[in-house]
């Protein structure tokens, strides 16, 4: 189960990752939007703290085109290793992108398929031991899988990021039972990525107990980016409620009014 | 090999095959999400030039989902233009009288200057095909001295042993282009009647020696119109397919070349690819391959570049010039290999890259093998 403040007050309630307790539980990526302007007003509408950047796509040269000039001060960088196809690769970009100034968190991303974008665990869990190893606040992306889950934790990892869908399907939580096997075995917190394609199917990871989402190609995409990203914000706040709430127990039929077991009461 | 896929697919693409489709087919096919190769056919079948809206309509809504709005910016570097073939298509033809050059390093760093000036980050470099006047050496050195400049370099060079591309991938190329002009090997023959390109084979299997080398990008196509464009964009896309399949690791993309005018008189034999075709192959691309990206040149027009830019373009060249030098003021110009149909300057496509709701993205990809700082 998440290391989570059981609270009323939706304030109170914050994720701790890497020494820093976050407000909010909607990560957001700044990929595929139709232009750098529009990513501090969908940062604002989103609430988001925490920002992913694939590391690739930072033009270090251009300043008007270099996306890290466009997000506030107080943001936390989540550099990505998107584009790396080895652990090697992956830990390469996670050292240039310390010594640029991005801090010292990275989601790993090892895709060695570009048809579907599917992360190799495997590699991940090594460049996850290695950057570890370096320090780093090292937040895997994976394909929910409960042993690959276990040795990344064992790894030192900060939190798992198991994905609901392939990169950009916007499919939903396909992978449900899967992520809601490691909300109940790993001791971290679990951040559903990819694949969350409407605010209603963030609001059902955080009910089944996610400790945060992360939405990129959803809100991006959407035709008003800024108004999606605030729809995510309530749903992301509005799943984490019902969850901390504690949801009723769904029934497939209506409980008989006449108890089956009602004659060991009587007499 | 890709070969044998040919082979087996060649003799079910007669004319009256391409007829045997109907509306109800494309109408079918659009409801799929996943597509095999015979709805690629039905795709570009006559019957589906009756669909280009709906079709339209899918292809942009997938590119978005996979690439955003976004398109990638690069530009062609000519390093020579010595060639010792013939393609009777082609301006570096062995036999035309045109200015021959090369860019000496010292150059070809004034052309990179004057490029990643403009912003640029990615570059392609292309030469003709002369082993003795530009050889592997020599582009070697070319891609070390602009390497430190550019986030990428891609290369559009004759194909090369498997030896050759990783020598080349060491010194810091991560992108192969090369187009196959044509898939059939008849037209092939008669286009190409001299010279090391005559070998339809090599040049055939040149993307895999790259994959095999460790090139992480591949850029495929037809020239359309040089030969039965259903029969060439079919092709493209199952070579694409088949790629992807064979180095899942490998990103595939594919470019839309159509023929244009040279300084020659050639003339293709076969039906001239039409505005509403061309739009026909680009969406038949995008449906049947979702995530690769899609190219396109200078040689369409600024009208057409605009107009196709939302149908499922992910990358456009930007300001180039297919002449051998011309970027820096400095250089002596060599004579281009074809005409350039927009003509515009970065600022400008930039400009209307924007004015589409597109993000122009002057850096997609940093290859950071053996980088020690990104941004210097």
């Amino acid at each position: 189960m998440n290391d989570i403040t059981q609270s009323d007050n939706l304030a109170e309630d914050t994720l701790l990752i890497g020494g820093i307790n976050l407000h909010s539980r909607l990560f957001v990526g700044t990929g595929k939007f139709s232009s750098h302007e529009i990513v501090p007003q969908m940062l604002e509408a989103s609430g988001s703290q925490v920002v992913t950047m694939a590391l690739r796509r930072v033009d270090w040269k251009n300043p008007q085109e270099n996306i890290l000039n466009y997000l506030p001060q107080n943001t936390i960088l989540l550099p990505n290793t998107s584009g790396a196809r080895t652990a090697e690769e992956a830990v390469r970009i996670a050292r240039l992108a310390r010594a640029a100034g991005c801090g010292n968190w990275v989601k790993i991303e090892v895709v060695q398929d570009q048809r579907y974008l599917l992360p190799d665990n495997w590699e991940t869990l090594n460049a996850t031991e290695q950057l570890v190893n370096e320090g780093f606040v090292v937040l895997p992306y994976m394909s929910p899988d409960l042993g690959a889950a276990r040795r990344l934790r064992d790894a030192g990892a900060a939190a798992i990021m198991p994905l609901g869908a392939p990169i950009g399907s916007n499919r939903g939580l396909q992978t449900k039972e899967l992520i809601r096997i490691l909300i109940e075995e790993i001791s971290l917190p679990i951040i559903v990525d990819a694949g969350i394609g409407r605010p209603s199917e963030a609001a059902e990871a955080m009910e089944m107990g996610a400790a945060a989402v992360l939405v990129n190609t959803a809100i991006a995409t959407a035709g008003d980016p800024v108004f999606m990203a605030q729809a995510f914000r309530l749903a992301v706040a509005a799943g984490r409620l019902g969850y901390l709430a504690g949801l009723g127990e769904r029934r497939l039929t209506a409980e008989a009014s006449s108890p089956l077991t009602g004659f060991l009461q009587e007499g | 090999m890709f070969y044998e896929q040919i082979t087996d697919w060649q003799p079910r693409l007669s004319e009256s095959a391409w007829e045997s489709f109907s509306g109800v087919d494309v109408e079918r096919v659009l409801t799929r999400e996943t597509l095999r190769p015979h709805d690629l056919v039905v795709l570009l079948s006559p019957a589906a030039h009756s669909y280009l809206e709906p079709m339209a309509k899918k292809a942009q809504a997938l590119t978005i989902r996979h690439f955003g709005r976004t398109i990638g910016l690069f530009t062609p570097l000519y390093l020579a233009n010595f060639c010792t073939n013939s393609c009777l298509y082609c301006s570096f033809h062995a036999g035309n009288e045109i200015v021959r050059c090369k860019l000496t390093v010292e150059q070809a760093i004034k052309e990179g200057e004057a490029i990643s000036a403009t912003g640029l980050q990615h570059l392609l470099l292309l030469t003709g095909e002369s082993r003795t006047q530009s050889g592997p050496a020599y582009i070697e050195e070319c891609v070390q001295a602009l390497r430190p400049m550019f986030a990428s370099l891609g290369l559009e060079v004759y194909p090369l042993s498997t030896h050759e591309y990783r020598r080349l991938y060491e010194a810091g190329v991560d992108s192969v282009t090369l187009f196959q002009e044509t898939y059939d090997q008849i037209t092939y023959a008669k286009v190409h009647p001299s010279g090391p390109k005559r070998n339809y084979h090599y040049r055939l299997e040149a993307p895999e020696r790259a994959c095999e080398a460790g090139i992480s990008a591949i850029n495929i196509g037809a020239l359309l119109g040089l030969s039965d464009w259903r029969q060439d964009a079919f092709f493209s896309a199952l070579h694409a397919d088949y790629l992807q399949r064979t180095y899942p690791g490998v990103e595939v993309a594919l470019s839309v070349p159509r023929l244009r005018p040279y300084a020659g008189s050639f003339r293709s034999s076969a039906a001239p690819v039409t505005d509403a075709s061309f739009v026909q192959i680009i969406l038949a691309y995008r449906l049947f391959l979702p995530r690769a990206g899609l190219t396109l040149s200078t040689r369409e027009s600024p009208q057409m570049r605009e107009n196709l830019m939302p149908l499922g373009i992910t990358r456009m060249s930007a300001g180039a010039l297919t002449s051998v030098g011309g970027y820096s003021e400095n250089n002596n110009v060599g004579s281009a290999q074809f005409e350039i149909a927009d003509e515009r300057s970065v600022p400008e496509v930039v400009g209307m890259i924007r004015a589409k709701g597109y993000l122009p993205s002057f850096c997609d990809w940093v290859n950071m093998r053996k980088k020690a700082a990104v941004g210097l």
